[in-house]
């Protein structure tokens, strides 16, 4: 049996939304202390949709299929819904993770999380 | 695909496939058994005895059957521990870049009341004969370092070593299980007090190894129950794998020049062509290292997407990154010759057999050029080193 599911596999090897987006109005960047991965996330927010989402991911196999499945999850969607997003949600989309993996997923999880704080903040600033 | 994981495991040559089926079919007694059948498989393990201590530069009883590397390793280590507590000696010495199969067995010691002396390797990957010398104390009981990495390949002065351990009465045992096979062995040459092996890693069969002690010094078995290997190792022997090691052993020291001659070229070919990937530095001595072994630190990506990308292209391998080790802590390996965690992530080892070409070398360092460049595309790190917002180490 192979490490990742078929799923996994193909969000690693053809990675959606992969990239920067020059007019990101909500940026994240987060980290893994245990395993020093790191992921970057770039939001588009319009009328409180996520218009657009681009990511970049120094990461495991998992780190960057979760990265890819989760801009997926969350493109065209309402920020109410972004900000719900779980890490198992991503893990299930993903047709799961090994149990040593999960945290990958949570690292995709946090990066959005952390972009959409950089959008509310600078909404308040406004 | 191009098997470049050598150092994991190896193929069993043509003839140990040989001799273990044939064996397997028509040797099945028992050697401990009287009647002529079961001294059948008696000769046989004794000719395997000979032919493995030949390999090496020993006398057949010096050599124990083991199921392998890591039970060798366990038992001359509990052993000598054992032996120096009997006279009131508890210091050990060995290296921080040691497999698993040692450091694990020397900090259970520790807890058993054990000092251990850990050398810093230097960022070369060697530690050298006058680092164990000054380590040396009235009350060291054991030296033990292996002689060649398994990760970087690096191989230890081990016969300046054992000379420093052989003056100062100190007994010295090596985890020889990445260079028996694959660079020359000799355990009188080289002072060696006690040696440990593994049959997969030079084509023979997995769950096989031994273990070399010196006539005169003393072994505890830690399996206890008849009186198989001279009351050392209990257990019915494993002779048709135990034949089909000694088989392959016996080949791959016959071959050692020419295996050498082989690998050599084609190894430094590809550390030239990755070397020539920007932000990446060659782990572990350039010289001093087995044949086979290629490992390098790429900055700004990580160790499991690239192998994984590597796979997809055909090429098997391995990595020290922490996400592929399951503990989530990059190589110990990696750490002990200074490399930082970020950039012991982004680690790549190839270890090539005898079969690759030069074709193949050429796939590689094309391969491995495209992925790290892929993968720093969309990298995070890789973007703030080039935006100067990070420093490049590498
Ligand atoms: C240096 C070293 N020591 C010990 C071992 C363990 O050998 P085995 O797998 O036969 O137990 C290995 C192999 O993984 C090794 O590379
Ligand atoms: S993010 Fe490091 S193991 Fe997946």
């Amino acid at each position: 049996m192979a490490l990742y599911s078929e799923k996994v596999m193909d969000h690693f090897r053809n990675p959606r939304n992969v990239g920067v987006l020059e007019d990101a109005n909500g940026i994240g960047e987060v980290g893994n202390a245990k395993c020093g991965d790191i992921m970057k996330m770039y939001l588009k927010i319009e009328d409180d949709i996520v218009k657009d989402v681009k990511f970049e991911t120094f990461g495991c196999g998992s780190a960057i299929a979760s990265s890819s499945m989760a801009t997926e999850l969350i493109k065209g969607k309402p920020v109410s819904e972004a900000r719900q997003l779980t890490n198992k949600a991503v893990a299930e989309a993903l047709d799961g993770l090994p149990d040593y993996k999960m945290h990958c997923s949570v690292l995709a999880q946090e990066a959005i999380e952390s972009a959409l704080k950089d959008y509310e903040s600078r909404q308040e600033k406004k | 695909m191009i098997y470049a994981d050598n150092a994991a495991t190896t193929k069993m040559s043509d003839a140990a496939v040989q001799t273990l089926t044939d064996l397997l079919k028509d040797t099945y007694g028992n050697p401990s058994s009287l009647y002529e059948f079961g001294q059948k498989a008696k000769e046989v393990l004794e000719q395997a005895r000979r032919d493995v201590a030949e390999a090496i530069g020993a006398q057949p009883n010096e050599i124990i059957f083991t199921s392998g590397g890591s039970e060798a390793d366990n038992q001359a280590i509990l052993s000598a521990a054992k032996m120096g507590a009997l006279k009131g000696k508890k210091h050990i010495i060995s290296t921080a870049f040691e497999h698993h199969a040692v450091l694990h067995t020397l900090r259970k010691l520790e807890k058993e009341g054990y000092e251990v002396t850990y050398l810093d390797v230097h960022s070369n990957g060697l530690v050298t004969a006058s680092q164990v010398a000054d380590a040396i104390r009235e009350d060291t009981c054991l030296v033990t370092i292996m002689y060649a990495n398994n990760e970087i390949g690096t191989i230890q002065p081990i016969r300046e070593i054992g000379e420093v351990c052989k003056a100062k009465n100190v007994t010295f045992h090596t985890d020889a299980v990445q260079a028996v096979g694959h660079i020359p062995v000799n355990v009188v040459d080289d002072n060696i007090d006690m040696l440990s092996a593994s049959g997969h890693k030079f084509h023979g069969p997995k769950g096989v190894g031994f273990l070399y002690v010196k006539k005169g010094i003393k072994v505890f078995n830690l399996i206890e129950g008849g009186a198989q290997e001279r009351n050392r190792r209990a257990g019915t022997e494993n002779v048709p794998g135990i034949a089909a090691m000694a088989t392959a052993l016996k080949e791959s020291v016959a071959n050692l020049d020419s295996y050498k001659a082989k690998l050599t070229p084609i190894r430094d070919k590809i550390i030239k062509g990755i070397g020539e990937i920007p932000h990446s530095a060659l782990n572990g001595d350039a010289v001093s290292r087995v044949p086979s072994n290629i490992n390098y630190c790429f900055e700004g990506i990580e160790g499991e997407s690239l192998l994984l990308l590597l796979d997809d292209k055909g090429i098997a391998a391995s990595s020290g990154s922490a996400c592929t080790s399951g503990s989530l802590d990059p190589s110990h390996v990696l750490l002990a010759i200074g490399r930082i965690h970020d950039v012991a992530h982004g680690s790549l080892r190839l270890s090539l057999g005898e079969d690759i070409t030069d074709e193949d070398a050429d796939y590689i360092i094309k391969s491995v050029r495209e992925v790290v460049e892929y993968l720093r595309g969309f990298s995070p790190v890789w973007r703030d080193l080039v935006a100067g917002k990070k420093e490049f180490i590498l």
